[in-house]
């Protein structure tokens, strides 16, 4: 047996050894691991509107993304009454650049719906029509998940989706972000109906029998399915005010 | 390769013997780690959805293995007896970290999708069992060679079971698509790829069907390995 001095000093030793190896490795990385969350964001932000990027997008290049960021979309953040927050203000807030890809969606998600503050990207094509990409979140079955809808020019087209989600069980609710042909289902469904009510895009167990307002809902994942219907219902409804000051 | 190896001459530090091999491929064949030792189910269950991420835990685990008994087994006449389990334990989660943080920064995708599963190879209990019963008692060399023996043949577990799963769960393999409709959720019945018919066995993506799997693993490997049938 060893004496407690001994003992103790082995641990304190090791422990300091292995405390600064990771915080150095940890310090050493952080710009890497930075980097890969916000492209990883910009990405799926990109997703929703994929259809409309020239080129395979599941082989899309970090570089083209940025690319892309920089020179087609035009980034704002608007509040709950739809007018959009001056960059500055956003700086004040704590807010990097004052960009909206900096804003913290998690803690925006904790703020009520009334203070909550979202964000918006315009993508403009080659050929100059412009998509409108708005955010969402919701619960699905385990925890969080979310989307980026794309919104065609006349602010009532679903142009295209990208959802993701924390935990959602791989083959079924986890298809919601996998399989790109249930999201494509999504594409030029309509959110208003013909009067001009808003109607969201359901999510439809057992097919869809509206075409034009509804889509499939994903065999064993009911859960996660109607978490997505709740989520798009709510979260386009949250950008109705900023959607009407652009049709004037 | 072991052949040659073994004629090398005497004077060579690092030799690669017959008990060298022994060490290397007990543990892939007749003492695997799942499917005689039956350890690291939970891990085995939770990441064999698809061949990817099976692929990137094995390698993650192998690196977890390979260096926590390479490093126990140098630290071993230093570690006081009464807290050798905590230093192992931290030996191991700081091994564990580092592939974290390395897979952020190279892989992120593969990050995202097993950063909870990553963590949990702190509670794998091949690793710590390792440590324990052969990194304690034996020589850097040995415990190395111990450890990455470990580490495949819980890797090549790990990859059998995600190609059934995934494979009859969701038709795929390494995420192309490789039998049944194209998609389950797509009316586009023209593009079809081989049994078209197929329809995809949701059970197979559910964690019970990897008990299953394993089962019959356990099951197919004592019918064909006759030396295991004694074992218990």
């Amino acid at each position: 047996m060893h004496s407690t001095t001994r003992v103790l000093g082995f641990v304190f030793a090791l422990t300091f050894v292995v405390a600064l190896v990771l915080a150095l490795m940890q310090n050493g990385l952080k710009p890497i691991h930075d980097k890969n969350e916000a492209l990883y964001s910009k990405k799926a932000t990109l997703a929703a509107v994929a259809n409309h990027i020239e080129g395979d997008f599941a082989s899309i290049t970090d570089e083209k993304v940025q690319e892309i960021f920089d020179n087609q979309i035009e980034q704002f953040v608007v509040n709950n009454e739809g007018t959009i927050i001056p960059s500055d203000d956003l700086l004040a807030m704590g807010v990097k650049e004052g960009k909206a890809e900096n804003l913290d969606l998690t803690k925006e998600q904790k703020k009520s719906a009334d203070e909550r503050l979202r964000p918006v990207y315009i993508y403009t094509k080659d050929d100059g029509s412009k998509y409108y990409i708005v955010y969402t979140r919701g619960k699905g079955l385990w925890d969080e998940i979310w989307g980026n809808i794309a919104l065609e020019e006349d602010l009532a087209t679903i142009a295209g989706v990208s959802f993701d989600h924390r935990q959602e069980t791989p083959g079924l609710g986890a298809e919601i972000k996998d399989n790109k042909a249930w999201a494509s289902q999504f594409i030029g469904k309509k959110i208003y109906d013909g009067t001009g009510n808003y109607t969201s895009v359901g999510v439809i167990k057992g097919g869809a029998k509206d075409p034009v307002h509804e889509v499939d809902g994903i065999s064993g994942a009911t859960i996660t399915a109607d978490g997505v219907e709740e989520m798009l219902h709510r979260g386009l409804k949250a950008y109705e005010p900023y959607l009407n000051t652009l049709k004037g | 390769m072991a052949d040659t190896a073994v004629k090398a001459p005497k004077e060579a530090v690092i030799k690669f013997g017959k008990k060298e091999r022994k060490l290397l491929t007990d543990p892939l064949n007749d003492n695997n780690p799942i499917t005689v030792q039956v350890l690291g189910i939970c891990s085995a269950l939770a990441v064999t959805t698809g061949m990817k991420n099976a692929l990137v835990m094995a390698i993650a685990v192998v690196f977890v293995c390979l260096f926590a008994n390479v490093f126990t087994s140098l630290l071993r006449k230093a570690i006081p007896k009464q807290v050798r389990m905590i230093v192992q334990l931290v030996i191991i989660a700081a091994l564990v970290t580092i592939v974290e943080l390395t897979l952020k920064a190279v892989a992120f995708d593969s990050y995202k999708q097993l950063s909870v599963f990553i963590g949990l190879i702190i509670t794998n209990c091949i690793v710590m069992g390792r440590l324990e019963a052969f990194a304690m008692g034996n020589k850097p060399y040995e415990s190395a060679l111990d450890g990455l023996g470990n580490g495949f043949g819980y890797g090549i577990i790990l990859l059998i079971v995600a190609l059934f799963r995934e494979v009859l769960g969701k038709g795929e393999f390494f995420g192309i698509k490789l039998i049944g409709p194209t998609s389950d959720y797509f009316l586009d019945t023209t593009a079809i790829t081989w049994l078209g018919w197929y329809e995809n066995n949701n059970l197979m993506v559910l964690f019970p069907s990897a008990m299953f799997v394993i089962a019959v693993l356990i099951w197919a490997h004592r019918a064909w390995n006759s030396k295991l049938v004694d074992v218990s």
